[in-house]
């Protein structure tokens, strides 16, 4: 699990003019950030301006057109398999399959990260505990509610204990409680490296230890 | 790095689990096959049918039924977020190909278990031939996993799947559908199973499936990046 990897030396994510292109658009252009281990970077921006873009980068998901991107240690996207499995990341999508229960898609993320056995089950059964979800663990994803999809993405995203998190908007579709829940598990205080993309400032800023302000066709600014 | 057969058995494990609770493909695939020996039961006019004609039969069914599943195969992964999951997991990516090869081999095995044995009440004057026959249907089969599995992964990420498809995948099977029927014929010929060139048509499909097996474990990797 990524808890048992040795920290890599220097910043947990440093990013030095980091471009994508789609076409001839360019998503994101000239990005530069360093982001300690341990910090929160708030991503703000308006939509389009290439928030999601970034973090799919950082993930492993998309390859960057130009620029450099190191995360953990790790340079993107030529040592992007060292880096699976040290992410936990929390998209638009649950990336939870609707046919399988909230308990059997643990199981299957957890085998993939060669979680197995009686140490998959405790730490399944933690976290729908931490989530309040034991109950209706066994139901199909098509049957609950978004909330209750996000809390279980959420076990997903932090199931194997990942160093750095990658969080799309982790409150959406969460009620006051939930919200509150996703704070013990997905918030700064778990101690983890943290990107947070949001549409919610007021929620996020006083989390954060830098903000990245994204615009359509503007240079970013880190502050 | 999480072991191959891990992922490799995950990921199988989950395919099969969401089919017996859907049954999304399994039914369409044989209900298709089924249907399509009726017509060519009453089309055809003939309540006998051996050789190259019963060979075509049998594999334009099973090939045209097996589309149906090579269609939905990734369905799940694009809509759902399996490819996002499984890319941010520790794994060789060559153990989705794997697992989903043989998770089209499963079906593919299921939708005969069915089938033949209606084709062989349709249209055989008797049963001799089956046991032959399985090794042609496993080879075959094999070859139509490995390409399926390739074509699918490719065409899951258009919004012309459907067509995608068939049109890809239908000229790459055609050397596999030769052999195929090349070895089936035989063993269909009036008056029982022969087998001349059997081992020879054997041959050839297993080396397709070979082909197909190394390009698309090969290739797999570079298909799911962006």
């Amino acid at each position: 699990m990524g808890s048992e990897n040795t920290p890599p030396p220097g910043p947990a994510i440093r990013l030095a003019g980091l471009r994508r292109d789609y076409g001839d658009r360019a998503a994101l252009d000239g990005v530069g950030l360093e982001l300690a281990a341990g910090e929160s970077l708030v991503v703000l921006g308006p939509n389009g301006a290439g928030k999601t873009t970034l973090l799919r980068i950082l993930a492993t998901l998309l390859r960057p057109s130009g620029g450099e991107a190191v995360v953990l240690g790790c340079s993107l996207p030529r040592e992007a398999w060292k880096l699976r499995g040290r992410i936990g990341y929390l998209g638009h999508e649950p990336l939870l399959y609707r046919d399988l229960s909230g308990r059997e898609n643990l199981r299957f993320q957890a085998r993939l990260h060669g979680i197995r056995g009686e140490r998959a089950e405790a730490r399944i059964a933690e976290l729908l505990a931490a989530v309040g979800m034991e109950r209706r663990a066994d139901e199909r994803i098509v049957e609950l509610s978004a909330g209750m999809r996000q809390r279980l993405s959420i076990c997903r995203c932090v199931l194997h204990e990942p160093e750095l998190l990658l969080l799309d908007e982790p409150d959406s579709n969460l009620d006051a409680a939930g919200r509150e829940v996703a704070r013990g598990l997905i918030g700064p205080d778990t101690g983890r490296t943290r990107v947070v993309v949001t549409h919610d400032p007021e929620r996020f800023l006083p989390e954060a230890d830098q903000v990245l302000r994204l615009g359509i066709g503007e240079i970013a600014a880190v502050s | 790095m999480t072991p191959s057969r891990h992922a490799f058995a995950a990921i199988l494990a989950k395919d099969l689990r969401s089919e017996l609770r859907t049954l999304q493909s399994l039914p369409a695939m044989a209900l298709f096959a089924v249907t399509t020996f009726v017509i060519f039961r009453f089309g055809l006019d003939r309540t006998s049918l051996s050789g190259s004609l019963a060979a075509g039969v049998l594999w334009a069914t099973l090939l045209f039924a097996a589309v149906l599943g090579i269609n939905r195969l990734f369905v799940a992964e694009r809509e759902e977020g399996g490819f996002d999951a499984i890319r941010l997991a520790p794994i060789d990516r060559s153990a989705l190909f794997a697992a989903k090869a043989t998770a089209l081999l499963v079906y593919l095995l299921a939708l005969e278990l069915v089938t033949v044995p209606i084709f062989a009440f349709f249209f055989l004057d008797s049963a001799a031939a089956l046991p032959p026959l399985f090794a042609v249907l496993l080879l075959a089969n094999l070859g139509l996993a490995a390409t399926g599995t390739l074509i699918s992964s490719m065409a899951v990420n258009s919004r012309a799947r459907d067509l995608l498809v068939p049109l890809v995948l239908l000229p790459l099977v055609v050397p596999l559908m030769i052999a195929a029927t090349g070895a089936t014929d035989p063993l269909l010929a009036v008056g029982g199973p022969g087998y001349e060139r059997f081992g020879t048509w054997l041959g050839v499909l297993g080396l397709y499936d070979l082909i197909f097996a190394l390009v698309g474990y090969a290739v797999f990797d570079f298909l799911l990046e962006d």
